[in-house]
């Protein structure tokens, strides 16, 4: 202390100091305070009574048990597998037979396991017919193994057909009248090998025929299996361009795909983790959101369908480098804009990143993005994969499901403390994984709980986790959602990293009214992909898109769900179809699942 | 900063002489506001604008404020733009309220952490090692890497040096740079990792920062230059320990244990005037 300073001020100063030093003490045991206990049946009511729902796991129940396994990698990976192999949990809907139910499609990502495809029986149980219908054994030795999978009916024929990206030899399984599948990959003019994680069916040119577009990772000339050396990660946590490169694939409408990715100026090495398509400045043409691993993320405007133009920076959503490991898109605020969720990494104390949702400040002349993950309360998840946005209580707001959790081994014992050492090294340090600490069994970031946020009507969300859900910790990866048994509410289908698959039936609040739709394109492709779709009501309107694939290594169904709250009737319902066909459908009964052909009246 | 106050004195030195004291005087707030922009610029470590001139603000209204209570007059202000602008360099949050917590901690450490007139912490080490120890449920340290590339790092470094050797605190940062490579070797052997990775950090923009301005502070460094390097030592070889037992923050910390410790033992041994 100054001698000559007052000491009433030197003390009131003191207590100052001693009161700053205490906020983040305070604060941090705030944060932490647990909340009450409640017993099951309790805590179910209390759910349906605050937020319209709760989510129970009944993957048993309904004949469910597959379990997803790592791959056994070069030997000289050994050291840091779990890291290497933390991903390929994957889960994608479709139905597969078009018998109006929805079937998935899961995959592993072991030498000699079988990927599995859950038909539904529509008695509220599934049953694993992959191996029966030809699309269960390509998890085959020197084929490499999958990573995930994407449905669209690509030859227009009236059944969805089966994309399975992998670190190894991509498949193409054409969907035979929903009575089995036929591997017609070898002379389709798909890439010898790729090292992916992600890959979505569009129709970039608006030509009928739905495109396919696979993101690279790992670099395509790198086999895992066999490293000629084990300089393969990635030159930089930031700003890495060493990863695979990406692939647009023009279908050529008879069963071959063309090679055009450099034609259209597609060009990037970035590790892409996760796309998704949506025409952002409304000139009919979808666009690319793509978000990359160690990199800052990617738009791809579409330019007429003759070629796309990169605008990241200019949009504002192409400066911070993060982790980008999912991408999935909703109008969370019911205005028809289409906000963008990025998951990215939230280590507290280590690493906060946080996720990003990007809501649309433009217009179609300017395309630009604002980041307003925090002010919409879904910022911070974990070590974050996959999410999907939909409406999970029905009361006409898009609610949230966040995949949470790297690697959970040896509690209490992590591996943060050597990753933060390697990644702050420089390039010639970090791209060799000879130079990278041994694991060890430890954990990192695992045993995370998963997060289900509520939209509370005005785009701001509410973490309802632990009311709604008692789901335990796994390492989650793909999320989908999908209505599994017609009841008019969505529900979860949640592919754990060497786990079992949850399934999470949604049991929600009486009273509120959906609408299903379900669409067919004449001149479109026959998916309806990329249609927007919106609906009026009550002085509400809500759009969403038909994607070809969203989320992290997954697919949501087809079918669009919309709830409508107390709402008896719906004022009408506007499809924006791939064509240019704008259609506009008024007195839609509610409670039901509306089939809908382009330029037809429903069905 | 005080060699630097001292050699300009003299108001009628030719422009030019003037022009370069004057950059001497303020080589180190220069040195990290380029540091800053270029790093925003190219590598955007700032992730916006308003953390930056939340702390640097925050810094400065208390550094004002406090400094006038204590003194009666108006401070200057060049120490606290750079714990200001360290403080917003090298913590992250998600929310703003930590920038200017960070940035009052450590202004207000200066003026309560004191013994014989003298403040003992290097303030923003303090306040960065306060907030990254009790509060990781809303702060991390810096996670930018610019880019993980060799020239911004040699670039860095360079200057680093020359300024750290204009300011004749040269010794300070030799001194822990090759205790800190010793001790990786070290760390190496033990705990059978790399040794490229035992170094990695080292090669970070954290640690441009921490041993270009942190360790090498003047106001509460050791005065003679052998202490001054067995400090240096000291802080690698408590790091060390930290490392061994996993703590990610470990520069930090090690410079907040060792520092006042230091500091105390020099001010005993000597006679020293109150300053502020």
């Amino acid at each position: 202390m100054n001698p000559k300073t007052p000491l009433a001020i030197q003390i009131l100063v003191s207590t100052f100091f001693i009161v700053l030093l205490s906020v983040p003490i305070v604060l941090g045991l705030k944060t932490k305070k647990s909340v009450t206990q409640e017993t099951n049946e309790q805590a179910k009511a209390t759910a349906l009574d605050l937020f319209g729902f709760y989510i129970e796991e009944v993957s048993d129940q309904v004949g469910v048990d597959f379990i997803h396994q790592p791959p056994k990698l070069d030997v000289k990976l050994d050291h840091i597998l779990p890291q290497i192999a933390s991903v390929g949990a994957s889960v994608s809907v479709c139905d597969f037979n078009n018998d109006g139910w929805n079937d998935f499609y899961l995959t592993t990502s072991k030498y000699g396991e079988h990927n599995a495809l859950y038909k539904n029986l529509t008695d509220g149980s599934f049953e694993n017919v992959a191996d029966e219908l030809g699309v269960g054994n390509i998890n085959i030795k020197g084929s490499g193994v999958s990573m995930g999978s994407v449905w669209a009916d690509f030859n227009n024929d009236g059944f969805e057909d089966l994309f399975v990206y992998k670190w190894g030899k991509p498949e193409l399984f054409l969907n035979l009248n929903g009575q089995g599948f036929e591997n017609i990959s070898s002379g389709s003019g798909l890439p010898a090998w790729i090292n992916s994680n992600a890959a979505i069916w569009f129709d970039y040119n608006n030509d009928g025929n739905i495109d396919l577009l696979i993101g690279g990772y790992y670099k395509e000339q790198i086999d895992l299996w066999n490293l000629e050396n084990t300089i393969i990660m990635p030159e930089s946590f930031e700003y890495a361009n060493n990863g695979g490169r990406n692939y647009l694939l023009e279908n050529l409408g008879d069963g071959r795909f063309k090679d055009v990715t450099f034609d259209k100026r597609l060009i990037s090495t970035k590790w892409t983790l996760a796309i998704g398509a949506m025409d952002f400045d409304n000139n009919g043409f979808q666009d690319l959101f793509i978000a990359n691993d160690y990199s800052v993320d990617e738009l791809y405007l579409n330019v007429g369908g003759k070629e796309f133009k990169e605008i990241g920076k200019e949009s504002k959503i192409g400066y911070a480098p993060k982790s980008g490991m999912n991408v999935s898109m909703a109008d969370v605020k019911n205005d028809g804009k289409f906000s963008i969720y990025v998951s990215n990494i939230t280590e507290m104390g280590i690493l906060l990143q946080g996720n990003n949702l990007w809501q649309p400040v433009g217009n179609v002349d300017r395309i630009e993005f604002k980041n307003r993950a925090g002010i919409s309360g879904i910022e911070l998840g974990g070590w974050s994969y996959g999410s999907q946005f939909g409406d999970l209580n029905n009361d006409g707001f898009q609610d949230l499901y966040l995949a949470n959790g790297f690697i959970s081994a040896t509690k209490n014992n992590s591996y943060w403390y050597d990753y933060s050492k390697i990644t702050g090294g420089n390039k010639n340090i970090i791209s060799d994984a000879t130079n990278w600490p041994a694991i060890e069994g430890r954990s990192q970031s695992g045993y995370q709980l998963n997060k289900i946020w509520v939209n509370s009507k005005q785009g701001v969300f509410a973490d309802v986790t632990e009311y709604v859900s008692g789901i335990p910790p796994y390492d989650s990866r793909a999320v989908a959602m999908a209505d599994l048994w017609n009841r008019g509410v969505l529900d979860v289908i949640v592919a754990n990293q060497n786990n079992n698959v949850s399934v999470l039936k949604n049991y929600i609040q009486k009273g509120n009214n959906w609408i299903g739709v379900k669409l067919e394109g004449t001149i479109s492709n026959k998916s309806a992909i990329g249609a927007i779709i919106t609906l009026v009501w009550d002085n509400h309107s809500q759009s969403q898109v038909i994607s070809g694939g969203i989320g992290f290594s997954s697919q949501n169904q087809r079918g669009i769900h919309f709830g409508i709250g107390k709402s008896a009737s719906v004022d009408k319902l506007i499809i924006k179809w791939p064509s240019g066909i704008e259609q506009i459908i008024e007195s839609l009964e509610v409670n039901k699942i509306h089939k809908i052909k382009e330029g037809n009246e429903i069905s | 900063m005080k060699l630097a106050d001292e050699a300009i004195k003299s108001k009628n030195l030719p422009i030019l002489k003037r022009i370069g004291e004057f950059l001497s005087r303020y080589m180190a707030p220069l040195f990290i506001s380029l540091i800053l922009l270029v790093g925003h610029l190219s590598f955007g470590i700032l992730e916006g604008y308003e953390t930056i001139m939340i702390a640097i603000g925050t810094s400065i209204i208390v550094d004002l404020a406090i400094g006038k209570l204590y003194t009666g007059k108006w401070k200057n202000l060049t120490s606290a733009y750079i714990s200001g602008i360290s403080v917003s360099i090298l913590i992250r949050s998600t929310f703003y309220w930590p920038y200017a917590l960070t940035a009052a901690i450590s202004i207000l450490s200066k003026y309560v952490l004191r013994y014989k007139g003298r403040h003992i912490w290097n303030p923003s080490n303090f306040g960065i090692s306060w907030m990254l120890f009790t509060a990781p449920l809303f702060v991390a340290g810096l996670s930018v890497q610019w880019g993980n590339n060799l020239l911004p790092m040699v670039v860095i470094w360079m200057l680093g040096m020359v300024i750290v050797y204009r300011a004749k605190r040269f010794h300070i940062t030799i001194t822990y740079v090759i205790s800190f490579l010793v001790f990786a070797y070290i760390r190496s052997l033990i705990t059978q990792d790399p040794f490229l990775a035992e170094v990695a950090p080292l090669t970070g923009p954290m640690y441009q920062l921490f041993i270009f301005f942190m360790i090498t502070d003047p106001p509460t460094n050791v005065r003679s230059k052998k202490g001054q390097m067995l400090v240096a030592f000291f802080v690698a070889l408590v790091e060390f320990v930290l490392r061994l037992n996993q703590f990610v923050y470990a520069p930090f910390y090690a410079l907040t244990i060792v520092g006042p410790i230091a500091k105390y033992i020099d001010l005993r041994m000597t006679n020293s005037k109150p300053q502020f």
